[in-house]
């Protein structure tokens, strides 16, 4: 287990994030910059943080626009932060936003840095849709040409089918398979029923709407002012639906296995647009500027698989580890936050931690846990709030130090799958 | 004094103009009898071929002539001198055997551009502060250092115009564009360049200058097409000025002349022209509001040096209404700080989030902001539902709703918000300071700031301590509000404040008429005639009745009888007329513009209008309602000085600038003559036209406003 000299500790204050919209819909028209920009400022502004206190940013983005490379910049580059703030964005797939946090926290513990504001944006209204490769090279040629009739020569060679354009993918490079495809893959394979999975979704979208009733989620909202007046206020999410039933999931047809598939769109995450940001400090700067920390990022821990097996099974090997790091056991974790990419994911991950079967495989004496759904995902999950990917972690992050400051937890686990067959872990602790 | 020095390099000398022991460079006799002996020193000096002229200060070439010159001035004949002197100056650069270059960055203007003009060579800056430009009619002149003669010459007669007639100055891109100047460089390379252009001159360079194309040959090539600009000119000018200022159709008669004659007559029509007007009324009331302007811009509101002001730069704004919206916007655009928009409807703020949005965006659609620089201070406006971010707020202006209640309610949560050293200012034209103020906890940080619409257009301020307000809070908000942009007096805490204390009553006058069945089109031509940009009923549409409703009883409450409201704005706003607002008022409105005389208010009062009316007897119950008002409110101690007042009237309600302002329009007219005119009105109108008190007094002594003489 890794102490980090006294004071040194990386401590979350606090985070903010945008409302998780269906992509498409109520933030269609924002830019990714727009959007991680304005949950930073307004956090900036909650927090009562004076912008010349932040050291760096870090932001997470899995689809960048190509006429954005580095959305980190644009969010230090707000009038509210000195225009000195380096920044630069990553990309760990769907634990991008912790894998920022989790920099930040490095960058804290080695003296680098002593506030840090880390998150991750993603908008999936905004994707690049490319032109084919043999379009694009006559376009570059063309543009080179020296004559005229160079010119019209290459647009000749254009056929039909190179004007079809090119989305970019979210399926596997390595296997060619979507990620809903894996995970129906993995509900055969682990034998997750759809009823199984059904119930999850079920208890996500209850649990989400009641945290949004009862105000804990939508305390971690910048109402976003949308629409061309500006009058059309986002100030929770909206793809929470409150009055879903099994009966209304169980309706739902398969999408990847039309025949005897489970994975329906109503317990997968949807396409999702947002961003999300938290505020880290080193334990000694915040002590200085009165901050009263949440929790403090005591480790974590990536791995990956195989992509060509069970794609989202990282997290089954990224857990123990975390927690080994941490120097703690499942038993001692108070509350855990277990991104729901698909509910089959989600119950595979949970079925192989349990199983001693498993725990043989990882090498380790017994099994990882026993997942306690009353402890795991008490403010719903990425199937009811959406996943805009690159925002989740730091979501799951600020959710989990809220949550665990007001239940009083000493220890809780965050649990991210990624694409490429990443898992990603983090334990976080409370500072008293 | 030494506002030159010299500096060679190779056959090159460079002139460096830096005046000591002031912030900008500007042409006074001295500077002119030292340039004089350089020029003898450099054009016998062997080794010097050619020379750059320079300015030492930051950001600005040459701001201009020394006005203060021009207010010593006497007679015509030393003005004309003046005129002549300054020609002769800029003669002497065109002339001399050794090409001067002229190397601008920064502000250059008037005399400033015109000496730029006598050099052989221009080459500017692409910096945004490079502005060139000819400001003299805005003084009630023309340029007098062969300026009119230069500039026709070297850009043509048209766009000379553009530049002369209005007074307005172009960035240096617009000048490259016109050939105004010759090359337009970054600054870092501006000296370099210079000096290039120069040492190329010494060997016999002739400088390509663009042509004017083929509208440029058919305007200004030949006698027909100059004859046509000219005629259209003295149109627009007219139709602008009303012919109340007289210096545009001089600047065109001399660039006429001087076209048409030859640079010598065209000099000595300048020179008799700018003496003529430099001793008229209207230039002598225009350069007093300069000055008064200007030393206004230096005052804080108090006394100096007894209290300080804490730099802005955090601003808080609660209620996002129309007025609070475009406090905000004025505020980023002007003076770059932040804002938090907080009103407890986030719809609310959201749209009001948008009305200051859009006041950068005309910013950027009009190019006066490039797009990063919008993006950049568009993050600066944020909004909220709750007093997040305001604890940092140096200053929080509260625009709510006109009411008491609310006013006194909102004022309690924000001193909850925020430190005791946060000012906290409130946005009223009509509620009484000191009651919002009454059951503050920290009342010393508490004053008012009254804008007027819209805030990102109109110039003034009226800063309103209580009686217990600090000096420091005073000087917080008159600083803040010069970073706006805007003109800031300080008034005194009495009911209508300054500007509103002397419009209405004159407002009310207009109602009154309305009501004896004086045509509406009657009533605002007499008084766009007398000078005012808009006339006093359709001040009204423009303010909005609900508006004027309100002002009007709080006035009528507080100085009784003299202020009754006349029942036109009741009728009106019993048929839902509010005026531009909502499209009904005493004018048509369609698509948001205006259409017409809309008479139905006749309808409305019952009266018929009248055919025939006497226009001066319009004329004299506006103009003396109001100037009997100002007279008023001055002996209350409404405002320190006549200064305030009159810069308040110019910028707060259009009053004809060329007549000085409402006090210097009764000392020119003579104290003891406007008793008499209120005297005969308040024979046929009634007592509210019993002159002022202080009027009498000031008709009895003769005494003035302002000591007689000239206008400092």
């Amino acid at each position: 287990m890794f102490t980090p000299p006294p004071g040194r500790r990386a401590v979350v204050i606090a985070g903010l994030r945008t409302p998780f919209a269906k992509s498409g819909t109520v933030l269609r028209d924002a830019t990714a910059e727009e959007l991680a920009r304005h949950c930073t400022r307004e956090l900036l502004y909650r927090a009562e943080l004076p912008g010349d206190e932040v050291d760096q940013v870090i932001y997470g983005q899995v689809v960048p626009s190509p006429l954005l490379g580095n959305v980190a910049r644009e969010v230090s580059l707000l009038p509210q932060l000195p225009r000195t703030v380096p920044a630069y964005t990553l990309n760990r797939a769907c634990a991008s936003g912790a894998q920022a946090i989790c920099n930040g926290a490095d960058q804290i513990m080695a003296g680098h840095a002593n506030v840090i504001l880390a998150g991750g944006v993603e908008t999936l209204s905004d994707v690049p849709i490319l032109h084919t490769r043999k379009f694009a090279q006559i376009l570059a040629n063309a543009s080179r040409a020296k004559t005229l009739g160079h010119r019209l020569g290459l647009f000749a060679q254009v056929r039909p089918r190179d004007l079809v354009p090119v989305a970019p993918g979210i399926g596997e490079p390595s296997t060619g398979e979507s990620m809903g495809q894996s995970a129906e893959k993995m509900a055969k394979e682990n034998h997750i029923s759809r009823l199984a999975q059904d119930e999850l979704a079920l208890m996500s979208h209850q649990r989400a709407a009641a945290a949004t009733a009862d105000g804990r989620i939508t305390a971690e909202i910048a109402p976003w002012f949308g629409g061309p007046k500006m009058d059309q206020v986002v100030t929770t999410d909206n793809l929470v639906r409150a009055d879903t039933s099994l009966e209304a999931l169980a309706k739902l047809k398969p999408v990847f296995d039309r025949q005897y598939g489970t994975v329906t769109a109503g317990n997968s995450s949807p396409l999702t647009d947002g961003a999300s940001t938290t505020l880290l400090m080193s334990e000694e700067r915040a002590k200085a500027l009165g901050y009263r920390p949440l929790a403090a990022i005591r480790s974590y821990a990536v791995a990956a698989v195989d992509p060509g097996w069970q794609l989202l099974m990282g997290p089954v090997y990224a857990v123990p580890l975390a927690l080994k790091r941490a120097g703690i056991t499942w038993q001692h974790l108070g509350l855990v936050e277990i991104h729901e990419a698909f509910a089959a994911q989600v119950l595979s991950n949970v079925q192989a931690w349990a199983s001693a079967d498993w725990a043989r495989r990882l090498g380790l004496s017994g099994p990882v846990g026993e997942v306690d759904w009353d402890r795991t995902n008490v403010m719903g999950g990425s199937i009811a709030l959406g996943h805009p990917f690159g925002a989740t972690g730091s979501r799951l992050v600020t959710s989990l130090a809220n949550e665990m400051a007001r239940r009083d937890v000493q220890f809780g686990l965050i649990s991210i799958c990624a694409q490429g067959g990443m898992g990603f872990a983090m334990v976080l602790e409370r500072v008293v | 004094m030494t506002a030159f020095t010299i500096e060679r390099r190779g056959s090159v000398a460079i002139i460096t103009f830096d005046t000591p022991n002031e912030s900008v460079n500007k042409i006074s006799k001295a500077v002119g009898w030292e340039f004089e002996e350089l020029l003898q020193r450099l054009e016998s000096d062997e080794v010097v071929k050619a020379m750059v002229l320079r300015s030492g200060k930051p950001d600005s070439f040459i701001a201009g002539a020394d006005i203060d010159e021009f207010v010593q001035l006497r007679s015509v004949e030393e003005a004309v001198r003046l005129s002549r002197d300054g020609q002769l100056m800029m003669q002497r650069v065109a002339d001399s055997a050794k090409p001067m270059v002229a190397a601008i960055h920064g502000a250059c203007l008037g005399g400033g551009l015109e000496l730029a003009l006598a050099c052989r060579y221009r080459v500017a800056s692409d910096h945004p502060k490079t502005m060139l430009g000819l400001p003299e009619t805005q003084l009630g002149l023309i340029p007098g250092a062969g300026g009119s003669n230069r500039l026709p010459r070297l850009i043509g007669v048209r766009a000379a115009f553009d530049i002369i007639l209005a007074g307005k100055s172009v960035p240096s891109k617009k000048a490259f564009k016109i050939g105004l100047v010759d090359e337009l460089v970054p600054e870092a390379i501006l000296l370099e360049v210079a000096l290039a252009a120069a040492e190329k001159l010494t060997r016999d360079w002739e400088p390509a200058r663009k042509g004017r194309g083929l509208t440029g040959f058919l305007l200004d090539g030949n006698g027909i097409g100059r004859s046509v600009v000219y005629r259209k000119a003295r149109e627009e000018v007219e139709k602008k000025t009303g012919g109340n200022y007289p210096a545009p159709l001089r600047a065109i008669e001399v660039v006429h002349t001087s076209m048409a004659s030859g640079m010598a007559k065209g000099l000595e029509a300048e020179a008799q022209a700018f003496g003529e007007l430099a001793m008229s009324d209207v230039s002598r009331r225009l350069v007093e509001i300069f000055f008064a302007t200007t030393a206004l811009k230096k005052d804080d509101g108090v006394p100096s040096g007894t209290a300080r002001g804490r730099p802005v730069r955090r601003l808080g704004i609660v209620g996002s209404g129309f007025m609070g919206a475009s406090i905000a916007g004025t505020a980023v655009l002007n003076a770059g700080v932040e804002v938090r928009l907080k009103d407890a409807d986030l719809a609310r703020v959201g749209l009001g989030l948008k009305t200051a949005t859009d006041i950068l965006a005309g910013q950027l659609k009009r190019r006066r902001m490039t797009r990063f620089e919008y993006q950049r201070k568009r993050a600066y406006l944020t909004g909220t539902g709750d007093f997040s971010g305001f604890g940092d707020a140096e200053l929080v202006i509260e625009a709510v709703f006109e009411d008491l209640a609310v006013k006194r309610q909102v004022f309690a949560s924000i001193e909850e918000a925020v430190p005791p050293t946060t000012v906290i200012a409130t946005n009223t034209s009509t509620i009484p300071i000191h009651e919002i103020a009454a059951d503050a906890q920290h009342p010393e940080r508490m004053l008012g700031m009254h804008f007027f619409s819209p805030v990102d257009r109109m110039p003034l301020l009226e800063v309103i301590p209580t009686d217990r307000t600090s000096a420091d809070a005073v000087v917080t908000a008159v600083q803040f509000g010069r970073r706006m942009g805007k003109t800031v007096i300080v008034v005194a805490d009495s009911p209508g404040f300054w500007v509103n204390r002397i419009l209405l009553p004159y407002l009310n006058e207009a109602g009154l008429l309305l009501e004896e069945g004086v045509p509406i089109e009657t009533i605002d031509r007499v008084m766009t005639r007398w000078g005012f940009p808009v006339g006093p009923v359709m001040l009204m549409d423009e303010v909005g009745l609900d508006v004027g409703e309100k002002a009007g009883k709080v006035m009528h409450a507080a100085f009784g009888e003299r202020l009754k409201p006349s029942r036109v704005i009741g009728v009106m706003r019993a048929d839902d007329r509010l005026g531009r607002k909502n499209g009904r008022g005493f004018y048509f409105y369609k698509d948001g513009h205006k259409a017409g005389v809309d008479g139905s208010v006749f309808q409305l009062l019952g009266v018929r209008p009248l055919g025939e009316v006497d226009e001066q007897r319009v004329e004299d119950r506006l103009v003396f309602a109001m100037l009997n008002e100002a007279a008023l409110a001055m002996s209350e101690g409404v405002l320190r000085t006549p200064r305030d007042g009159d810069v308040g009237a110019v910028y707060g309600i259009g009053f004809p600038p060329f007549r000085g302002g409402p006090l210097r329009a009764i000392d020119a007219m003579g104290a003891a003559e406007v008793v008499g005119r209120l005297e005969k009105l308040e024979a046929s109108q009634g007592p509210r036209f019993h002159p002022a008190p202080v009027l009498e007094e000031m008709a009895r002594g003769g005494h003035r406003w302002y000591p007689a003489g000239n206008g400092r």
